[in-house]
């Protein structure tokens, strides 16, 4: 995908109208995330939104410079970082007393409000860790030259 | 049928029999993006917001710059080849078993399917008076369903891995080279 990003680089619509539309993006991809217990939307819808705007990104300004932005390290780490943000939920309400994945113990002084907690931290896991692998499939995908 | 959810369903139908038909990958690559926005589309007239959402982001978006960055890997034409008779039957009758098996399901919508009567309200009931939240889909996926979806975000997490490990093997190569 190198030469039609650098094609892409030197057209000015585009390179205007994506540098206006990725903060939208992003903040959008925030919202889902955040707003994922009261609107449509959750952890997976928001990784993936997230994702894309890096994917514009990546599509106007070629791989090298998305790469500059997000390493391939910080998306690998990201990556697992997910999974273990999840997984840590339910060990430290076991670490509590309760059952894993038992998001009452994690605060007891409203019950409500800590469930909300608990799935937003959940989500949280979900949205880090969809976001790194989309891009990391992208990276995979945009990062071979062809034959 | 809504006249709306008739025009939707065959604007789907016409999209899938021209990719079908498509040499040129580059605008089949759009259609499919075409498809799954349409398909959103009537997720929506579902009240299927959440999953509208997610095949419009995924479906219509990340997927068809995926299948947009396999292209410029290959050429843009694909082969003239005849059709061949045997898969194609097998797909017909496939379908035509898969049509077949939903006509013993209950009606779209019917209040007196069975699985509206499992655990569907206690869902129902807990989202509001448990947790409080207005999004019921969230209230499930993450809480009731929890372990499945620390399972899925798992699966996700593996599925990264294997793309990587397959494809992105050239990237230490190359780095070296550079060097």
């Amino acid at each position: 995908m190198k030469i039609p990003a650098m094609r892409m680089r030197e057209k000015l619509v585009v390179r205007v109208v994506s540098r206006i539309f990725i903060p939208f993006l992003l903040l959008f991809g925030l919202y889902v995330q955040f707003h994922g217990d009261y609107g449509p939307g959750g952890g997976f819808q928001a990784g993936v939104i997230f994702a894309a705007a890096f994917f514009l990104y990546g599509l106007v300004y070629g791989l090298d410079d998305l790469q500059r932005v997000v390493p391939w390290r910080f998306v690998e780490v990201s990556l697992a970082l997910g999974v273990l943000i999840y997984a840590g939920v339910g060990v430290a309400s076991l670490l509590l007393g309760g059952n894993y994945l038992d998001y009452k113990v994690l605060d007891p002084h409203d019950a409500k409000h800590v469930l909300h907690l608990g799935i937003l931290l959940v989500e949280l896991g979900v949205g880090v860790t969809v976001s790194a692998s989309m891009l990391a499939i992208f990276y995979a995908f945009a990062g071979r030259r062809a034959a | 049928m809504l006249p709306i959810e008739f025009l939707l369903i065959s604007f789907l139908v016409v999209t899938a029999l021209v990719i079908s038909r498509m040499n040129y990958l580059f605008a089949a690559a759009m259609l499919t993006g075409i498809f799954s926005l349409l398909s959103a589309g009537l997720f929506t007239l579902m009240d299927a917001v959440d999953v509208a959402f997610t095949e419009a982001a995924v479906g219509a978006g990340v997927s068809t710059i995926l299948m947009l960055g396999t292209l410029s890997l290959t050429v843009r034409e694909e082969r003239e080849k005849p059709l061949r008779v045997l898969p194609f039957l097998i797909v017909l009758l496939t379908g035509g078993a898969l049509f077949f098996g939903t006509l013993d399901m209950p009606a779209y919508g019917d209040p007196d399917a069975p699985i509206h009567h499992y655990l569907a309200p206690d869902y129902i009931e807990g989202a509001e008076t448990e947790f409080g939240l207005p999004n019921i889909v969230t209230a499930i996926l993450a809480s009731y369903r929890g372990f499945d979806t620390l399972g899925e975000t798992a699966v996700i997490f593996t599925a990264a891995l294997g793309v990587m490990a397959l494809l992105a093997s050239s990237r230490g190569k190359r780095a070296k080279e550079e060097e």
